[in-house]
This record gives C-alpha cells, sequence and structure tokens, in this order.
C-alpha cells in the first residue's frame, strides 16, 4: 500500500501546516549533524594528520588488500552456503524421515547461534589448536554453516512456492523424485529464491567483520592496525564503514541488475522466522 | 580462484613500488640495534641439531607480538616489526649467522603461542611469554631474559595508587587473560578486550579507571603517551620472559641460554632495551640469570 | 562440560547479562523504529528522505563497525554516558559500558524494525485506510486506530526474524567489554581447551534456547491475532 493513501491531498491549511513540520524537521536535521561534526572539531577528529594514512599509497594498499580479503571471504562463503542450502533444503524435503529429520535438526541449531560464537569455537578448535584452518577460512566455515543453513530455508519456501500442478504434471509423464526435484522444482524455485540469497550475500558480507575478533583478515583487521599505529579511531571507523556501504550497496544492485534480467520482477517469499538472518524480510528492498 | 590472483598481483605490484614517505610510518629497516652476526656458525653446532639446520638453511621464523609497542609492534606498513623481543628474536639469529632480514616475523597472538610451537608453525616464540610449569609441560621455555610483574596503567591524573584502588572500578586487559583474572579477585570489574591497544584507548578516553597486564607491556604505551598515562602500583606478580620452543629440540635451550647470556655480557642486551622499553624512562635492569637447561 | 558446571554460576550471570542486553534494545530498537517507520510513510518529504536514508546507511553497515563508533569513538570525542551510572532504576543501575552497547544494538536493529513495519503497513488493505479517511481521520488517528493495529498483526513474522537475529547480535558485545555469553565462552574455553566443544554446545544451547522460546511464543502470537482476509 502506498503511502499516498494514507492522507488526503493536503489542503492549504495541511500544506502550511507540512511545510512548518518540515522546516522544523530541517533545524532538527542540521542541528544533529552540527554538533556532532563541532564535537568532532572539537576534540581535533578532523586534524590532517589523522586522515593522512588515507591518503597515502602504502596505507591504501593495505586497505585494498583489506577489501580484497573481505571480499573473497564472503564469495567463498556464499558459494559454499548455496551448496549447503540447497543439499539441507532438499534433504528437508526428503520423504524419508533419517534424511529430513537430522538435516532439519542442523538447520535449526546453526540457525539459533551466534556467528561469532561459532567462530570463536572453531577458532580453538581449528585453527589455533595446530589445526588445519587459517582464520580466513574459521571465518568462511562458521559464515557458510550460518547462510547455509538461512538458505536451506529459502530453498524449501522457494521449492515449495513451485505450483504443485508442476510436479504433479513431471509425475505423470513418468519422472522419478530425483528428476522432478532437479528438472521442474529446482529450476523453477530458484527464480523466487534469488531475492533472498541478494539480502544473504549482503548479510555474509557484514558478518564477514567479525573476524576481527579472531585475528582474521579483511577490513576490520585493517581498521585494527591502521587505528592502533595512527591513533585515528574516528577516522579509520568513517573510512572502512564507508567502503563497506559502498560495496554493499554495489552488490545489492548488481544482484538486482542480474535479478531482473533472469526473473523480472520480484515476488517475496515467506521464510519462517525462527533464526532467521539479521535481515528483515527476506527480499525487502534496500532504501 | 579470481580473487587470489589479483591479490597477488596487487601486493607484488605494492611490494615493487618504492616505499613512499609519509607522515610518521615506522621504519622499515631491521632492528635499531647493531649485532654481530656470527660467522660460520653453522660449523659450531653439533651435527643433527635443529640450530645447525637453521643456521644452514640461513633462515628462522620467530613468533612475536605485533600490538605492543616498546615489546612487540608492527605497523600496517612495516617491514619488521620493532620492540624488545624482536631485538632478542635479532641477537638469537645473530649467533647462528642469519641476518636480521632473512628472519620471517609471524604474528602470534596469547592464545595461538603453544600450538604455534607444537606445529611447527614458528622455530622460536618471543612474545611477553611468561614461564610458567603449566606451559613448560607442553613446550620448552629458555630464559627468563627479562624480568616484570602485573602492574597498572592509569590516567596521569588518576587517584590509583595502592592495588587495594581498583576495588569497584572498571579495569580493562585483554579476554580470558590471567591478568584480568588477577584483577577480578581483586574486587575490579573486569573488561575485557581483544587486545591490549584497544585498553589503552579505553583508559585515554576515560571508559575505564585502568588496564592491567605485565609492566613491561605498559611502559611500552606510556612511553608512547607520556602526557596521558603512567605506570602505578608496584607489581604484584612476578612474570618471567622466556624464549618459547619445541619440546622436539631441547638441544635449543642451551644455545638460546649461552646466546642470551653473551648479549648481556657484551652489552648489547642493554642496548636492545635501551632502544625499545628504556625510551619510557625506565632505569636498565640488571639483566636476570637464565635458568639451568634440565 | 564440567567446567560449566562447576561455574554454573558464571554462566548464568552471562546469560543473564545477554538477555538483559536484549531487553533493553530490544524495547530501544521497537521505539525508536516505529517512529523511523512513521516517518518513512508520513507527510513529511524531509523526514521521508531521512528514514530512508538511515536505513539504507545502518542496513550496509556491519554491526562491529555500528560497535567502533559508539563503544570507541563516540568514548573518544567524550560521549561516554558515564552520567547513567549514577541513576538508579529499582536498585539496579547500568554501567556506561552497559549502554553504550545497548545503543549501538538499538541503532542497528531499528533499521530492520523499520523496514519489518513498513512491509507490514503495506501489507494492509488499502480500503481501510480509505475508509478511515472517508470518515474524516486525519493522519495520526488513521495510522494509530487502523493502520498500525492491523500492520502490527502483519509485522509479527518479519518482527520475529528481526528480534531473534537481536538475540544473536548481542555476541558482538563481547569485543568491547561487555561479559556476556559469548565473551564468557571465550574465558572458558581460554582455561580449559580439553573442554572445548563440551563449553561450546552448553552455551550453544543457551542461545538456542532463549531463540526457540521467543520464535515459539512469536508463532503462537501470530495464531491468535491473524488478520482475517
Amino acid at each position: 500500500m502506498s503511502a499516498g493513501v494514507l492522507f488526503d491531498a493536503p489542503g492549504p491549511r495541511t500544506k502550511v501546516r507540512h511545510r512548518i513540520y518540515g522546516v522544523l524537521a530541517l533545524v532538527a536535521l542540521v542541528a544533529l549533524v552540527g554538533v556532532v561534526a563541532k564535537r568532532l572539531y572539537d576534540y581535533g577528529q578532523f586534524e590532517y594528520s589523522l586522515w593522512e594514512y588515507f591518503v597515502t599509497p602504502d596505507y591504501l594498499r593495505v586497505i585494498f588488500s583489506a577489501l580484497l580479503d573481505t571480499l573473497a571471504m564472503a564469495v567463498f562463503a556464499i558459494v559454499l552456503a548455496v551448496v549447503f542450502g540447497v543439499l539441507f533444503g532438499i534433504g528437508k524435503l526428503s520423504d524419508h524421515v533419517w534424511v529430513r529429520w537430522p538435516c532439519w535438526l542442523v538447520v535449526e541449531f546453526f540457525r539459533a547461534v551466534p556467528v561469532l560464537l561459532m567462530m570463536i569455537f572453531f577458532f580453538f578448535w581449528f585453527s589455533i589448536g595446530g589445526g588445519p584452518l587459517t582464520p580466513f577460512w574459521v571465518v568462511v566455515v562458521s559464515l557458510t554453516l550460518y547462510n547455509g543453513s538461512v538458505l536451506a530455508e529459502v530453498v524449501r519456501a522457494g521449492i515449495n512456492a513451485v505450483p504443485r500442478g508442476q510436479a504433479e504434471a513431471a509425475y505423470a509423464i513418468g519422472m522419478r523424485k530425483t528428476q522432478v526435484m532437479t528438472h521442474v522444482q529446482l529450476p523453477q524455485g530458484v527464480k523466487m529464491m534469488l531475492p533472498a540469497l541478494i539480502s544473504q550475500m549482503v548479510v555474509a558480507l557484514k558478518d564477514t567483520s567479525l573476524g576481527y575478533y579472531i585475528t582474521a583478515p579483511g577490513l576490520t583487521y585493517a581498521y585494527k592496525i591502521i587505528s592502533t599505529e595512527g591513533r585515528n579511531h574516528i577516522p579509520t571507523a568513517i573510512v572502512v564503514t564507508a567502503l563497506y556501504i559502498a560495496v554493499n550497496l554495489l552488490l545489492t544492485w548488481l544482484a538486482t541488475v542480474v535479478q531482473k534480467k533472469l526473473v523480472g520482477e520480484k515476488k517475496i517469499l515467506d521464510v519462517p522466522a525462527a533464526g532467521a538472518a539479521g535481515d528483515a524480510s527476506s527480499g525487502a528492498k534496500v532504501g | 580462484m579470481r580473487f587470489t590472483t589479483t591479490k597477488a598481483f596487487v601486493l607484488c605490484a605494492g611490494l615493487g613500488l618504492a616505499l613512499t614517505a609519509c607522515g610518521e610510518a615506522g621504519n622499515s629497516g631491521g632492528g635499531d640495534v647493531d649485532v654481530d652476526v656470527a660467522k660460520d656458525a653453522a660449523s659450531s653446532f653439533a651435527d643433527g641439531s635443529r640450530m645447525k639446520e637453521l643456521a644452514e638453511d640461513g633462515k628462522i621464523t620467530i613468533g612475536v607480538k605485533f600490538d605492543q609497542p616498546g615489546i612487540g609492534f608492527k605497523g600496517a606498513t612495516d617491514d619488521q616489526p620493532q620492540g624488545f623481543d624482536p631485538e632478542v628474536g635479532r641477537i638469537l639469529a645473530a649467533s647462528l649467522g642469519i641476518e636480521s632480514d632473512k628472519i620471517v616475523w609471524k604474528e602470534t597472538i596469547s592464545d595461538n603461542r603453544e600450538p604455534f610451537l607444537q606445529a611447527g608453525e614458528v622455530d622460536i616464540v618471543i612474545a611477553s611469554y611468561s614461564i610458567t610449569d603449566e606451559r613448560r609441560k607442553v613446550v620448552g621455555q629458555a630464559g627468563p631474559y627479562y624480568v616484570t610483574g602485573q602492574q597498572l596503567l592509569v590516567a596521569k591524573d588518576s587517584s590509583i595508587s595502592t592495588l587495594a584502588d581498583v576495588k569497584g572500578k572498571e579495569v580493562c586487559s585483554v579476554t580470558g587473560s590471567t591478568s584480568l583474572d588477577n584483577i577480578k579477585k581483586e574486587g575490579a570489574v573486569p573488561r575485557g578486550f581483544d587486545t591490549y591497544s584497544e585498553c589503552v584507548d579505553q583508559v585515554v578516553d576515560g571508559a575505564v579507571d585502568a588496564m592491567t597486564t605485565d609492566g613491561a607491556i605498559l611502559m611500552g604505551y606510556a612511553a608512547e603517551q607520556p602526557d596521558a598515562l603512567k605506570v602505578a602500583v608496584d607489581p604484584f606478580s612476578e612474570e618471567r620472559y622466556g624464549v618459547g620452543y619445541s619440546k622436539d629440540h631441547p638441544e635449543m635451550c642451551q644455545w638460546i641460554v649461552d646466546a642470551l647470556k653473551k648479549s648481556q655480557d657484551d652489552g648489547v642486551w642493554a642496548k636492545a632495551f635501551e632502544a625499545t622499553l628504556g625510551k619510557s624512562g625506565v632505569e636498565t635492569p640488571t639483566p636476570p640469570s637464565a635458568d639451568a637447561c634440565s | 562440560m564440567d567446567a560449566v558446571f562447576s561455574n554454573f554460576d558464571e554462566y548464568l550471570k552471562a546469560f543473564s547479562l545477554t538477555i538483559a542486553l536484549f531487553v533493553v534494545s530490544g524495547i530501544g530498537a521497537l521505539v525508536f523504529g516505529t517512529i523511523l517507520a512513521s516517518f518513512r510513510v508520513g507527510p513529511v518529504p524531509l523526514l521521508r528522505g531521512f528514514a530512508s536514508l538511515y536505513v539504507t546507511l545502518v542496513r550496509n553497515t556491519p554491526l562491529l563497525m555500528i560497535f567502533v563508533l559508539f563503544a570507541i569513538g563516540g568514548v573518544r570525542i567524550g560521549w561516554n554516558f558515564k552520567f547513567v551510572e549514577d541513576i538508579e532504576v529499582f536498585g539496579w543501575n547500568a554501567s556506561a559500558f552497559f549502554v553504550r552497547s545497548c545503543i549501538a544494538l538499538t541503532v542497528y536493529t531499528s533499521a530492520f524494525v523499520c523496514e519489518a513495519l513498513r512491509s507490514g503497513v503495506n501489507s494492509v488493505d488499502l480500503g481501510q485506510a480509505e475508509a478511515a479517511r472517508a470518515i474524516g481521520l486525519p493522519f495520526m488517528k488513521v495510522m494509530t486506530l487502523v493502520v498500525l493495529p492491523q500492520a502490527f498483526r502483519a509485522v509479527i513474522g518479519p518482527m520475529t526474524s528481526v528480534i531473534v537475529a537481536l538475540i544473536k547480535n548481542t555476541s558482538v558485545a563481547a569485543a568491547f567489554g561487555m561479559a556476556e555469553a559469548t565473551a564468557t565462552m571465550r574465558i572458558f574455553t581460554n582455561n580449559n581447551a580439553d573442554e572445548r566443544l563440551g563449553i561450546f554446545l552448553m552455551f550453544a544451547i543457551g542461545y538456542v534456547v532463549i531463540v526457540e522460546v521467543v520464535a515459539f511464543s512469536s508463532y503462537a502470537l501470530e495464531r491468535k491475532m491473524k488478520v482475517a482476509r
């Protein structure tokens, strides 16, 4: 429902009142920005020496390679999570109790446990315990399990959203269960899943930041080393945050373009809530 | 995988470019102290010993801290870590005939020092590594090369002067560290962060009343910001810093002890201290004598 | 497991801090998120723009960076909320650390609350709002009497996702001086490396229990309040 329905086309008096509201809002927002800016200025946060790092090639290289680390972690995690999600999503739809039940348990568990808790555990178990994983891969594995479990739910909902008649028709022409899944239900379900997949990509990219707590590389690690050296926490945090936002917006935009090309208009899937991602509703528009 | 190749390319390009001068990035040379590198060191060690292998390879991997000024610190763009621990590392490497640019420095955090040694990720660990009986069960620890104790770092104008003053105050240290447990027992409210540096910022910005860990580490921070911070309270524990090595190579102990002894006798140890921890204005202490190797 | 059972009071204390963070930030985020949502569908263009900008920025920022900005950045420029330590509510007194963590969680979660509410408002039938306006109700009344009560029902599902995410997001406070469940797990693991699997399971189960309790009660609520369409 559009906002336009909620109120009448404003008459002259209302127009004046809205304009007053607008002016008040403007004053309040300008005051807010002003107070923050003045505060930053008073505490010397605009000193060139604090920002100099971000125009120094050496430090830009540090930030750039950290950005690549962050992207690499997110890409690995998402690709693996899609695989995990398809396997477990189909597993949850299985006709065999001994498949369905463990899949359900795994998915429920990894959706309810904080990613950071998982990371710390894998870090202690597989990384510093002389294990095979570097902190980089600890982040990837943790994010795979978590996002994979969320996507499993998305896959299940996506497949269920394919009209029943499709599967019935496939059975009618003599296809087996597996064939019905791979030839009919999955390809059509994928289209429904795309919006949720896009928002999950952003979630995964944001969660790579938690590697901060387990010495993994990435943008937050760059924040840590640069701000430790330059004691310029606020400028560094602003730069790093801006990079995250830029990359996420770019990612969302790209994914939306791809999706429009493949599918056309969005259909919003209704994915059950328990342990859902840090995202309000799968496929809600950004902005 | 495209990312890794791009990344390798970027890094290579980065290394290829000359280091651009910047405001105040740390020097990118070796240590601050000249150490005489032993000539033909390999021949002085027994056949089959780990030291001979290292000397013949001409390469050694040393685990140090990267985030503790004075002890072991490496800026984002530095090639080599600075601090007392890396200096000790250079002294040990020199006794094997290894130049400081042939040392591979690896960052260790408190949690992974033993695993790194056990897995052979590093040859030795010099990372504010206190000698304890528990640790000596799983790894070898030679030394001590330096003795310090747990103290407090407070704001310049703080009223905290004795240990009893911390009761009910918020004190910061690294999550899971023994320092934090100790201070909790003194009745302080523990505030765990990920690194000591974050704790220092919390003290400077007035979010916590004090931070606590070994005095040596605190001195490094106090030296960095002498106008804002001071070290308070006499040491209330004894931390003896040792050099960690793998139990697989027990012969390393005697070599470490001998090399440390030599550096203490010819004044290199004192020079290393003055160039690093000594900058905070602390008197150079009398070097401790190392435990006998069993 | 022994490590947990022999320090069970520590375990409970850690989870009670997790729950306290969750409850306080949850209330904060519901209030602030509702204000944002009313800006977003309201008649003042500037406020619409502001709310939409806020949501876009915050949704695309990692929670960890928001924590950095408030728990480290804010303190750096003298906004440390120390004054709350002198305020007592029912003999309960919050530390500045707790308040800063709650602010970071509230700022982050509000954006998602706003989006969940907006999707709820969008699900309300057009005719409802039209009818409300036809009987001459002004915008505020249309919202409070007709649209929002229905939107709230439609919103329970998406809102549950947001709330569950918040429960898990409290763990990020572990990196900023809060000894909540995740930080406590790290301490336990540090002291008892040989029992890490048992310790992890105990703490993971703690979170699972909280999450499932919230999720199931919300399902029950949803079934009870389903809007007939």
